[in-house]
């Protein structure tokens, strides 16, 4: 069975993404890698459309940068097919890359330069324009400080001077690898684990910078192994496990309601005598669970009993309880 | 890509230390030399030195023939052992090839970094050993340069003969740059390339003493590396130097093809 298939019949119609093949940033079909025995990438259909947030969540070793690495042309496949902007890669990579920024597993730079000698030397290293003839200049000469400026400015590293990057902290280096990837202003942003190393203060600053980028039409991949940062910041989500895509659906919809209802009161226990078990069961934190009750039967009833209903709202699996679920 | 290539070169404080380094060593013997006035006796010691006392418009030659066994190749396959391994090891690799850089264009970039480093690092032994050969060591007012045939040499027929050997020696350290290339495309390892270089230098030139290894003496990537000596007898007796050039091409030929097979299909996982 293909992550395609996966339970048809819960996905909601996509509010986010999903449309025809047209708008998609980022499609594979069938994408595997063996390295050896090992099998790092199991028959991948993803599908990542312009204007996503697209989280791309699974433990270590599940093959995320694997197949990050593959959309970018950096490691081939051993079988399927990867369209990113529309173009096959790895045979257009030329052609779609001066479009994509990249951060693939923790930023690179040499260490005896300064952060904008690094991006300096990084930008002149690239073709000026894409394949297209028609495609802007993102990466001309001309404006090339006040690229890396304000690439600099958009991830705070301003004031770091001419300091090499040797004397940089682990969070510095990866805003400047974030940076690096956002100096040609790409249509599509493919980031694997951007947060490692950044103290909270520093996750929130680059979740803020993602979802400005983002309104203004960048589309992001991002890859990581926290629940927590998938879930604050993406509208789309991919589940990896064990190289194979368990599930890709709105986050919503992997939220979506479990069907049951949760019932706050001012008495747990004389609720659960009205209703008597298993109708009602209380969870740790004093809500009463109601199963298959009716709800409007059900406060009736407890009103009846002298038991206050302070608040009555279905319940919804944590993107944690769903993706345990998917994966166990 | 050409120009980022030569610009990180020059860039680069260890550029500058090695070669540094490199041109010391040939001053320090020149030192020595003019302070006490012991030369070798023929036939021991580093090439030419025998000859250079009398006559210090010789020394660039000599003061190459002192790097070349050891400090030359060594800074050669560091310096090419560096060039794609050391970008996988500072994780710079990927960004390049994701700028996008084509791996040909990157291969063909290192390649002519590498070998404008060679060509510097040659030129400046040569510049350095002739500075510090007529001013240690005077040419003592002679016009003409006695070769190692005991004719005499004008000094423009002293400048071409330095200037081919200058180039002779630069093509064996391409010899050398293909070989720690090549192994640089393997490994994400800058150190174990330089030091896998080395060590196919080392054992060529065991091999090209060993009587035993007379079947392909004659193919090992070191064996003609002094026939350079050869510019300096009168009439020069070209056969080794050709058969050393053919050498070298052939296995320049052959290493770069293979770097740039091996490269322009592998998985970049660094
Ligand atoms: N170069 C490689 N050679 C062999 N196996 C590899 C290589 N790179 C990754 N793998 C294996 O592929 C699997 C997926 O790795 P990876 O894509 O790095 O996962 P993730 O990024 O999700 O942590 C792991 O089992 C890993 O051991
Ligand atoms: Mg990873």
């Amino acid at each position: 069975m293909t992550a395609r298939e996966h339970d048809p019949a819960r996905r909601p119609a996509p509010t986010t993404g999903g449309g025809a093949d047209g708008d998609a940033v980022v499609v594979t079909r069938g994408l595997t890698k063996r390295y050896g025995r090992v099998t790092a990438v199991d028959d991948l259909d993803l599908r990542v459309a312009a204007g996503d947030r697209y989280g791309f969540l699974g433990p270590n070793g599940s093959g995320k940068t694997t197949t990050v690495r593959m959309l970018l042309g950096l490691v081939h496949a051993t079988s399927g097919e990867i369209e990113v902007l529309g173009r096959r890669v790895p045979r257009h990579a030329k052609d779609v890359l001066p479009e994509v920024g990249a951060l693939v597993e923790g930023p690179g730079a040499y260490p005896h330069l300064s952060a904008r000698a690094n991006l300096r030397l990084l930008d002149a290293a690239g073709p000026a324009r894409g394949g297209d003839p028609l495609a802007p200049d993102t990466g001309s000469r001309r404006t090339r400080r006040s690229r890396i400026e304000a690439a600099l400015e958009q991830v705070g590293l301003t004031d770091v001077g001419r300091r090499p990057v040797r004397a940089y902290s682990l969070g510095m280096r990866q805003r400047l690898g974030l940076a690096a990837a956002l100096l040609r202003g790409p249509r599509l942003l493919v980031l694997d684990e951007p947060t490692n190393g950044l103290d909270p203060r520093g996750i929130a600053e680059i979740r803020d910078l993602l979802l400005d980028l983002n309104r203004r039409g960048t589309a992001v991949f991002l890859s990581s192994h926290l629940l927590a940062e998938v879930e604050l910041f993406c509208t789309r989500v991919g589940v990896l496990h064990r190289g194979r895509l368990v599930a890709q659906d709105d986050l919503d919809a992997l939220r979506g309601p479990t069907g049951r209802t949760l019932v706050r009161v001012d008495d747990v226990d004389a609720a659960t005598r009205v209703l008597g078990l298993p109708a009602a069961r209380t969870t740790d934190d004093g809500l009463l669970v109601l199963d298959d009750l009716p709800v409007p039967e059900a406060t009736a009833a407890l009103v009846r009993g002298g038991v206050a209903v302070l608040e009555a709202a279905p319940e919804r699996r944590t993107l944690e309880q769903s993706v345990l679920g998917l994966t166990s | 890509m050409i120009g980022v290539e030569l610009r990180k070169l020059l860039g680069r404080p260890r550029t500058w230390v090695s070669i540094g380094l490199l041109c010391l060593l040939p001053v320090v013997v020149a030192v020595f030399l003019a302070v006490t006035g012991i030369a070798p006796r023929p036939g021991q010691g580093p090439t030419l030195l025998s000859a250079v006392l009398g006559n210090g418009a010789l020394f660039p030659a000599a003061a190459l023939g002192i790097v070349l066994p050891f400090f030359l190749p060594i800074a050669v396959a560091v310096q090419a052992g560096e060039s794609v391994a050391g970008e996988a090891q500072s994780g710079t690799l990927r960004y390049l090839l994701v700028r996008p850089v084509g791996r040909t264009r990157l291969l063909v970039a290192k390649l002519v970094s590498v070998l404008a480093y060679t060509l510097l690092a040659v030129l400046s032994v040569a510049a350095t050993g002739y500075l510090a050969g007529i001013s240690l060591l005077g040419n003592s007012g002679q016009v003409t340069t006695t070769t190692l045939s005991g004719t005499t040499l004008t000094p423009a027929d002293l400048a071409w003969r330095t200037g081919v050997m200058v180039l002779y020696i630069g093509w064996s350290m391409v010899g050398v740059a293909s070989v720690a290339l090549f192994l640089s495309t393997l490994t994400d390892s800058p150190l174990a390339a330089a030091l896998g270089g080395l060590a196919v230098l080392v054992s060529s030139t065991v091999l090209v003493t060993l009587d035993a290894a007379g079947a392909v003496r004659d193919y090992l990537p070191t064996r003609y590396w002094l026939a350079w000596v050869d510019l300096f007898r009168d009439p020069v007796p070209w056969g080794d130097v050709t058969a050393g050039v053919l050498v070298q091409t052939g296995y320049v030929v052959v290493l770069l093809g293979a770097a740039w097979a091996n490269f322009s299909t592998r998985d970049v996982t660094s």
